[in-house]
């Protein structure tokens, strides 16, 4: 009962996001401090996951291939199918979801028990567009990082295999290329911006419908982590299921 | 003016404002006070719009909060200047940006006279060369001062404050004090103070309200708190040492002569 509570509560607090928008010349400046804080301050943790969990993939599946009648283009191959439809868009959204979403709950907690929010009520401001209209916003560059994941994912792949002596540059980048389906780029950005979503919502609603002290701050944060990867997690076996099988 | 009729507020089961029927006046500081748990703060939300009374009607002027349309409603926040228990100043923030936040939120004004307008009210709260500072780096004292420029930025005809003399020392209170009291009188504003400290209900209790267990117990002013026969007062106003030591010289006083 108190989770179908919950569910019905977020749902409202969507409708009020996007209701009663704030000034545009202060929204404007509030999307680009997010656009900031989200996305450009989380490049460097993506670059530098992406770039070893690449390598690491491409390195256990050579590992792994032992006939020879497999061919070594398949370690590329491998590569690229697992950074492109899972590693980059979930893998990195679970660990976003501790970074953005513990952020983004711990801001918005803070601000709920020093009466910050009340503030901005008071004041006439619709609170939840103020505090999380930009954070979605922000979130719709969240592509650009997965994007660059992807790449950053098969280029370490490249390295790890090509330089760790497992194949050859030649056939990792044959492997690379055959059977691509394009459908599987659309894919991977349709559930990376549903993933964006849930990352600006979720975290938000356990932050600005917290109680307590500080102590809640930190609970709320955990929470919101544990809430938001499991329904990245639910989400991502949904989308799966209509657009694959 | 506010006028408060019949208003009733509950949590759950537990009733925490019952038939409250009181009125502030504009151009005076109007206190409510009551030890702890007796609706203060319930009751000052409710005032604020903050929290919905089950029952009972507040009056902005001659307005009925409850019969105002969204837009009413927006224009009367736009008119209330806050002042919270821990200043709730942004912390993202400087000094400047935060007291410029209300004009840039409802004004037209441009950045120059944002700034002009800034200035003078840090000027009016005497606070001088802060403006680049964020909250965490000002004392508490300067937080409160800043907490009323920006509640005062947008010269609101209501301004409330919820206990602004809480973990303040008794001299900066009393500046505090002052200060509520001198801008009150020179904006013509109808002010409610939330408190339980007798030094501001002796210092700035033009109109004072007295609140025990969600009900108006007692109303009166600085002057005649002393006369009150309600013994909940008694023992509010009695509750600290000092006052306790000067009932006993005036009862001392008046045996003697």
């Amino acid at each position: 009962m108190k989770y179908f509570k919950e569910i019905g509560a977020y749902f409202l607090m969507l409708g009020q996001v996007f209701s009663r928008p704030t000034k545009p010349s202060v929204m404007r400046e509030l999307i680009f401090k997010e656009i900031e804080e989200l996305i450009l301050n989380s490049l460097g943790i993506v670059i530098f996951i992406s770039f070893f969990v690449g390598g690491v993939v491409s390195i256990q599946t050579a590992l792994n291939i032992n006939s020879p009648l497999i061919p070594e283009m398949l370690v590329g191959y491998a590569t690229r199918q697992s950074v492109i439809l899972e590693f980059a868009p979930t893998f990195i959204s679970i660990i976003m979801a501790g970074k953005i979403g513990s952020f983004i709950t711990s801001s918005i907690g803070s601000m709920r028990v020093t009466e910050q929010i009340d503030a901005l009520e008071v004041m006439g401001i619709n609170s939840l567009n103020y505090l999380v209209f930009p954070k979605i916003i922000a979130l719709l560059l969240y592509p650009f990082i997965i994007g660059m994941s992807m790449f950053l994912g098969i280029f370490g792949g490249w390295v790890a295999s090509v330089y760790g002596g497992f194949t050859s540059s030649t056939a990792f980048i044959e492997g690379v290329q055959s059977d691509f389906v394009s459908f599987h780029l659309t894919y991977a950005f349709i559930k990376t911006l549903v993933f964006a979503f849930i990352l600006a919502t979720v975290p938000s609603f356990q932050g600005y419908y917290m109680k307590g002290g500080a102590l809640e701050v930190g609970k709320a944060s955990t929470y919101s982590f544990v809430w938001t990867s499991v329904i990245i997690i639910l989400a991502n076996y949904v989308i799966t299921t209509l657009l694959l099988s | 003016m506010i006028r408060v009729n019949q208003l009733y507020k509950s949590f759950g089961s537990a009733t925490i404002l019952k038939d409250i029927n009181t009125s502030f006046e504009q151009g005076k500081t109007n206190l409510i006070i009551g030890s702890s748990g007796s609706g203060k703060t319930v009751f000052l939300k409710c005032l604020l719009g903050l929290f919905q009374p089950e029952q009972g009607e507040i009056y902005y002027g001659k307005q009925a909060f409850s019969a105002m349309t969204r837009n009413q409603k927006k224009d009367l926040r736009e008119h209330i200047g806050m002042v919270f228990q821990g200043g709730a100043l942004f912390d993202s923030m400087t000094v400047e940006e935060n007291v410029m936040f209300p004009l840039r939120m409802y004004s037209n004004q441009n950045q120059r006279e944002m700034l002009e307008r800034v200035n003078t009210v840090l000027d009016r709260v005497n606070l001088q060369n802060a403006n680049k500072k964020f909250p965490s780096e000002i004392s508490g004292g300067m937080q409160k001062r800043v907490a009323i420029a920006r509640a005062i930025v947008n010269n609101p005809r209501y301004l409330f404050c919820d206990e602004p003399n809480s973990g303040l020392d008794p001299k900066t209170s009393m500046v505090i004090d002052n200060l509520i009291k001198e801008i009150t009188s020179e904006y013509n504003m109808t002010t409610i103070i939330n408190t339980h400290d007798m030094n501001s209900v002796m210092e700035i209790g033009q109109n004072i309200v007295f609140l025990k267990d969600g009900q108006v117990a007692w109303q009166g002013n600085a002057s005649n708190i002393f006369d009150a026969s309600e013994q909940s007062v008694i023992d509010f106003v009695y509750s600290s040492n000092l006052f306790k030591k000067i009932r006993g010289i005036q009862q001392q006083s008046k045996g003697t002569t």
